[in-house]
């Protein structure tokens, strides 16, 4: 810990631009764990993590890529060494039972929820990302630690299993808008 | 849904190129546009889950903290208060 240091301007900046994404790092650590408990601790870790390590935080860059990036990687060892996967999937796939046989009814954030955690992780990571919380293909990919092409296309094939699974028919759809 | 006749000038025209035909499922065509023009939340003319995904995650955004982050908060307020 840092008992020996003052609180000082940069640090108060710091410790309120933290505070300021955490409802964001919530978000992102909901929707790649799918468990909202496990999502908090993540979160918290995460926001621990990124203080202690505020030296190296440049003032005025993008805070939440750099937090968001942190609890990326913390939750990524966190699934390595705790192996969580396997009851998210069942309670994923129950879900997705559900979600078939309601296929006509409007788009339920529970359906949507239990069709993100179908999605391939590192296309679950890439669709959140961009998709929802915003950020260029650019700040993704940093993020996710991986080229700009592979973002892309993770975020595509992301979209478009989100398409097959919560469209009803997509290409009839597609079809009547297009006017064919 | 109506057309977009009634729309102002500027959210027609945006309207107008995410209704192109391949605007919806294609990411090929999603990614040519800069963020600053990606679309908005509940916007029309995109897929359904598309701003189901956004209104997943604001649901959560929105949230209030819950009470385990007022030791976080203290936390971080010890370790530079000290």
């Amino acid at each position: 810990m840092r008992e020996q240091t003052k609180a000082s301007p940069a640090d108060e900046g710091f410790r309120k631009e933290l505070m300021s994404v955490l409802p964001h790092l919530r978000a992102f650590a909901r929707g790649l764990s799918g468990r909202s408990d496990f999502a908090d601790d993540l979160v918290q870790e995460a926001a621990i993590k990124a203080w202690t390590a505020r030296d190296r935080y440049q003032a005025g860059t993008n805070m939440r890529a750099w937090t968001f990036a942190i609890l990326r990687n913390h939750y990524l060892s966190e699934l390595r060494r705790n192996k969580r996967e396997t009851d998210l999937d069942e309670g994923a796939a129950e879900r997705m039972l559900v979600m078939e046989a309601d296929q006509e009814g409007p788009l339920h954030l529970g359906d949507m929820e239990a069709a993100l955690q179908q999605l391939a992780p590192e296309r679950r990571e890439a669709v959140l990302l961009v998709g929802a919380s915003g950020f260029s293909y650019e700040e993704a990919a940093e993020i996710a630690g991986c080229p700009i092409g592979t973002m892309k296309s993770r975020v595509a094939r992301a979209r478009a299993d989100l398409a097959r699974m919560l469209d009803d028919d997509p290409e009839k759809m597609l079809a009547s808008r297009s006017g064919r | 849904m109506t057309g977009t006749d009634d729309r102002s000038k500027g959210a027609s025209e945006r309207e107008l190129v995410l209704n192109q035909p391949n605007g919806r499922n294609s990411a090929g065509n999603v990614r040519k546009f800069p963020p600053e023009v990606r679309p908005a939340p509940g916007q029309e003319g995109e897929p359904g889950w598309a701003s189901g995904l956004r209104k997943l995650y604001n649901s959560v955004v929105d949230e209030p903290l819950p009470d385990s982050f007022q030791d976080l908060l203290k936390k971080l307020d010890d370790s530079d208060d000290a």
